[in-house]
């Protein structure tokens, strides 16, 4: 697996994959888009079902790229790996983008199912939460100057904000107030139908692609940027 | 004496003495209570409702305030490269000035809720569990908020960014505080305190690693 972390390997790879992660991924998301608005309407929800092919992965990409982040920190931590610190740096916009894509669209369909664009419910908190991780990270990477010490620095932070991961997990669980329970990945299979679920899962490939391709052109661009600052720094006299 | 015990009568001694901001974190806890009726309106009933999250709110504040300079001034002034050096460890250093830190600035905090409480209109059953809820969450308040301050040790502005890094992990503190005290109130079975225990527990055992680790970093280049 190091072998692939070197930087340059990592350039031809990733130059090489990235056309078709970027066309699998408008490809799934066309797909998944169409099927969204090819469902018939929930016998209770009506059209507003359709916001949940949007929101539910944007939750899920983004507490996977918290788990991304943490763990690309982990190895940056423990093997002073600098494209893992890169990966992870990239990883935590990206993530908090997908956090707030999941609580603008939730609270777009909870004004018109619960009532209320926003409750202190604990799936919502936790979620909030993470949004602050996420912003404190970047905050974090963006305030320290030297490199390596921000690597290191936002690396501990996030390790120590994974707990907020199995909290969120289990927050319909623990406090079950108003947002509803896992209805897909429980035991005795899913509960929700299959004109429902296709749209879903292709949507949630979709959206875990786009995180992928984007964080590539990310982490590309971090790594031109390095060089290129590098080369600036050799060529001053 | 232990070199444990002489860093901890050290940071003491500092924090009491002029200009080492033990009572000002204090006179800042009192102050964000004094404003809350002002923002909110005094009626009795609804102060009473919320004067223990009220005072929650306000001991987690006032002693993040006093946090940017935890390790700072030891840090510009060379004292923390020569700590590192001791034979102590550096997760015994962060220990210490974590007790230092909380017995200046939460326990004292702790001690004064109770008068703070009764501008409040607390009512009688919720004074226990405010004192002991405070008691028994401000350490960790310390022992997080050190985890932050040894990260951000070498930004120039540090104490604005630490707020943002210490908000998402002590929302469990406010919210188990501020719900025993509710519950306490309202005689029910109180569960919060012992989560806030927990909490706590787990949080002043493993945050001196932790900000061992932010430390040594800041140290070694």
């Amino acid at each position: 697996m190091f072998g692939y972390a070197n930087p340059k390997r990592f350039m031809e790879l990733s130059g090489a994959v990235l056309l078709w992660l970027a066309a699998a991924t408008a490809v799934l998301l066309a797909l998944g888009l169409y099927l969204s608005f090819a469902a018939p309407p929930d016998y209770q929800q009506g059209d507003t079902v359709r916001i949940m092919f949007v929101h539910v992965p944007a939750a899920w990409v983004a507490m996977m790229a918290y788990g991304f982040m943490a763990l690309a920190s982990l190895i940056g931590l423990v093997n002073r790996h600098p494209l893992a610190d890169i990966a992870a740096k990239e990883a935590a916009p990206l993530g908090a983008l997908f956090t707030a894509l999941a609580l603008i669209t939730g609270s777009l369909w909870g004004r018109p199912m619960w009532g209320t664009y926003w409750v202190w419910d604990g799936r919502l908190t936790s979620f909030l939460l993470l949004l602050f991780l996420y912003l404190g990270y970047i905050a974090l990477w963006n305030a320290i100057e030297s490199e390596t010490r921000a690597a290191r620095a936002a690396a501990i932070l996030a390790l120590v904000g994974v707990v907020n991961l199995p909290i969120i997990e289990f927050s319909v669980q623990w406090w079950s107030t108003l947002h509803q329970g896992e209805s897909i990945v429980r035991a005795g299979g899913p509960l929700i139908a299959s004109v429902f679920l296709w749209p879903l899962f292709l949507m949630a490939a979709g959206y875990t692609l786009l995180f992928f391709t984007l964080l590539i052109v990310r982490m590309r661009t971090e790594i031109l940027e390095r060089r290129a600052r590098a080369l600036a720094l050799n060529a001053s006299p | 004496m232990s070199a444990f015990a002489a860093l901890l009568a050290r940071d003491l001694r500092l924090a009491t003495r002029a200009g080492g901001g033990a009572l000002l974190a204090l006179a800042f806890f009192a102050a964000v209570a004094a404003l809350v009726p002002f923002g909110i309106g005094s009626e009795p009933r609804l102060l009473a409702r919320v004067g223990g999250g009220v005072l929650w709110i306000a001991a987690v504040l006032a002693v993040l305030l006093a946090l940017d300079r935890l390790f700072q001034a030891d840090y510009e002034d060379g004292s923390l490269d020569l700590l590192a050096l001791s034979p102590l460890p550096l997760e015994a250093i962060a220990a210490a000035k974590m007790a230092a830190h909380w017995l200046t600035t939460g326990l004292p905090l702790s001690i004064l809720s109770p008068v703070l409480a009764l501008l409040f209109n607390l009512p009688p059953r919720g004074y226990l569990a405010l004192v002991l809820s405070l008691l028994i969450g401000t350490p960790a308040v310390s022992a997080i908020g050190a985890v932050a301050a040894a990260l951000t040790l070498s930004i120039r502005r540090g104490g604005l960014i630490l707020p943002l890094l210490v908000l998402p992990l002590l929302a469990p503190v406010v919210i188990f505080g501020a719900g025993a005290v509710l519950a306490a109130i309202d005689g029910l079975a109180n569960g919060a305190i012992w989560l806030l225990a927990a909490f706590s527990v787990a949080s002043v055992v493993l945050a001196p690693f932790v900000t061992a680790a932010a430390l040594r970093l800041n140290t070694s280049e």
